[in-house]
């Protein structure tokens, strides 16, 4: 078994040692950080720290090294959100600090993107995000785009207060495979469930998974309304959607 | 001094109204329409509603002007309508509001973050507070109340826009979760810190409102009691909205809330009120508590 020891950077053995507090999780993050090098602990510990610059030049030198893209972002990159999710569930870190990891990370992303998508690698996932219809709020689904597309996820934002036909065009026009509802309102929210109905008539509910969320959302009525997943916040979002990607079980 | 602020130092505890996205929403407010609008094209559906909450017992009551901001207003293309909107949501309660009660100012939240982690700018976003808080004394209120906020420079641009415009006092109260840390607003302020903050940015009044029921906003009222001297202004859902035969309902119920209004002002509670989910009846049954008569 991996020990602590095994992770030559002292920040993130730090981090591990004050954050991390549940046993299962502590082992795991320690497995997945003792397989990386030292210098891919140097990029996640600049995600983790929210440092953009730090992480916008480490991965530059990574590739210029000649490190894979493909290594960088899942050694370095994810791995540093992985400790950052984790923080953020447990209240050691709230969405201003998000933030700044999640800048972190797209500053390292930029470089590795073109990259992937000239040598053929299909991004984690293609979801389709937006504020249902009738709804124009939309803090909560601009934070969950931004964890995604720093998260690897291909994104197309279709803005505050969508119409079903809309996500269904976007679906088809994009091939998305993940729907991402948002609503804030207590009385918009059942234009999730209608969407959802919509996306069925269409023939095109067993092409898409569906993930929903917003302040007034629960698990219970995502369920009840045949939604996929329900996410409470940002990372969640992000987990939810490599879940249903098939990226992580 | 201003009266509400002398009747609160005088150690009176006042009574607030109850929701008003909830009330409009049943008299006519279509799911997503904009609720400031309404003081335009149905005065007298948002009269009525100060009226009903002043005849259930409040002391004060506030304007429907939440989402009143440019930023908000502007998506629903009235953007220009600021001043307008505003003006007429402060001269429809005042117009409803008996001698000596008052009428509060409600500015909610922008929508935006500030930079870096959004693209407002400070002074855009002071701009645009003044902009709301004049038009809101040009109709006449007492005081505003700013809500429903999570993030203190937000809140602190909002508190000095208000108090640089007008003069009026202030009322800020702000929104949390409870998490597995305890209880926090979304960008990590707990209610020891808002509240001492709070009085630092130059609120008269603090507090909390919306986002949890009255059990877990009891705690957070005892916790910024424990940091300030300053009057303590809530508002409070009628529960967690839960859903019903897919309808949407807020559990707790006026008689419910009000059993609990003496463990509220032992807290430190000097005004309370109701948020999402309450309504006239809710406020009468506080009144039956806190004002018998």
């Amino acid at each position: 078994m991996a020990d602590i020891t095994d992770i030559q950077n002292e920040f993130i053995r730090q981090e591990i040692e004050e954050y991390i507090e549940r046993a299962d999780e502590r082992e795991k993050i320690i497995a997945l950080y003792s397989k990386t090098s030292p210098d891919m602990q140097d990029i996640a510990a600049a995600i983790i720290d929210g440092q953009h610059e730090t992480s916008d030049e480490l991965t530059k030198t990574g590739l210029d090294a000649g490190i894979s893209a493909l290594q960088i972002m899942d050694d370095g990159l994810i791995t540093g959100m992985a400790i950052v999710g984790i923080k953020f569930r447990e209240n050691f870190i709230f969405v201003p600090e998000v933030l700044a990891c999640a800048r972190a990370m797209k500053a390292g992303m930029k470089h590795i993107e073109p990259i992937l998508s000239a040598s053929g690698i299909e991004p984690v996932g293609k979801v389709i995000m937006g504020t249902v219809k009738g709804d124009l709020h939309d803090i909560g689904k601009n934070l969950c785009i931004m964890m995604l597309r720093g998260s690897g996820f291909e994104v197309i934002d279709l803005g505050v207060d969508t119409s079903a036909d809309d996500f269904i065009e976007a679906v088809e026009e994009h091939g998305a495979n993940i729907v991402g509802m948002s609503a804030l309102l207590t009385t918009t929210m059942p234009n999730m469930g209608r969407t959802i109905e919509a996306f069925i008539d269409a023939d095109l509910r067993d092409d898409v998974k569906v993930m929903v969320g917003g302040a007034p959302v629960t698990p219970e009525f995502a369920d009840d309304m045949g939604a996929d997943a329900y996410g409470a916040n940002a990372v969640e979002c992000v987990d939810i959607a490599k879940r249903l990607s098939g990226v992580t079980t | 001094m201003s009266k509400l602020l002398e009747r609160l130092a005088a150690g009176e505890i006042l009574i607030s109204d109850g929701a008003t996205g909830t009330y409009l929403q049943q008299n006519g407010l279509e799911p997503g329409g904009c609720p400031e609008e309404f003081n335009d094209s149905h005065p007298e559906i948002v009269r009525q509603m100060a009226a009903n909450y002043f005849a259930a017992g409040s002391d004060m009551v506030e304007t429907n002007s939440f989402g009143g901001s440019r930023y908000m207003l502007k998506k629903y293309n009235h953007g220009e309508r600021v001043e307008e909107l505003n003006r007429k949501g402060a001269e429809l309660a005042r117009a409803a509001a008996p001698d000596g009660r008052f009428i509060l100012g409600s500015i909610g939240p922008t929508g935006e973050f500030l930079e870096p982690n959004g693209t407002a700018t400070e002074a855009e976003m002071l701009d645009v507070f003044a902009e709301q808080a004049s038009g809101l004394a040009a109709g006449g209120v007492d005081a505003f109340c700013i809500e429903t906020m999570s993030d203190m420079a937000e809140t602190s641009l909002a508190i000095r826009a208000a108090k640089e415009t007008t003069g009026l006092p202030v009322i800020a109260t702000l929104t949390y979760d409870k998490g597995p840390r305890g209880y926090f607003t979304m960008m990590g302020i707990t209610p020891e810190g808002a509240a001492e903050q709070l009085a630092q940015a130059g609120a008269d009044v603090v507090g909390s409102n919306c986002g949890i029921a009255i059990e877990d906003m009891i705690e957070i009222i005892r916790k910024m009691r424990s940091a300030t001297d300053k009057p303590i202004l809530t508002h409070i859902n009628a529960g967690l909205p839960k859903i019903e035969h897919g309808k949407i309902v807020y559990p707790d119920t006026p008689d419910h809330m009000a059993e609990l209004m003496p463990q509220l002002v032992n807290a430190g509670a000097n005004v309370v009120g109701g948020c999402c989910g309450t309504g006239p009846d809710h406020v009468r049954a506080f009144a039956r508590v806190l004002h018998p008569s």
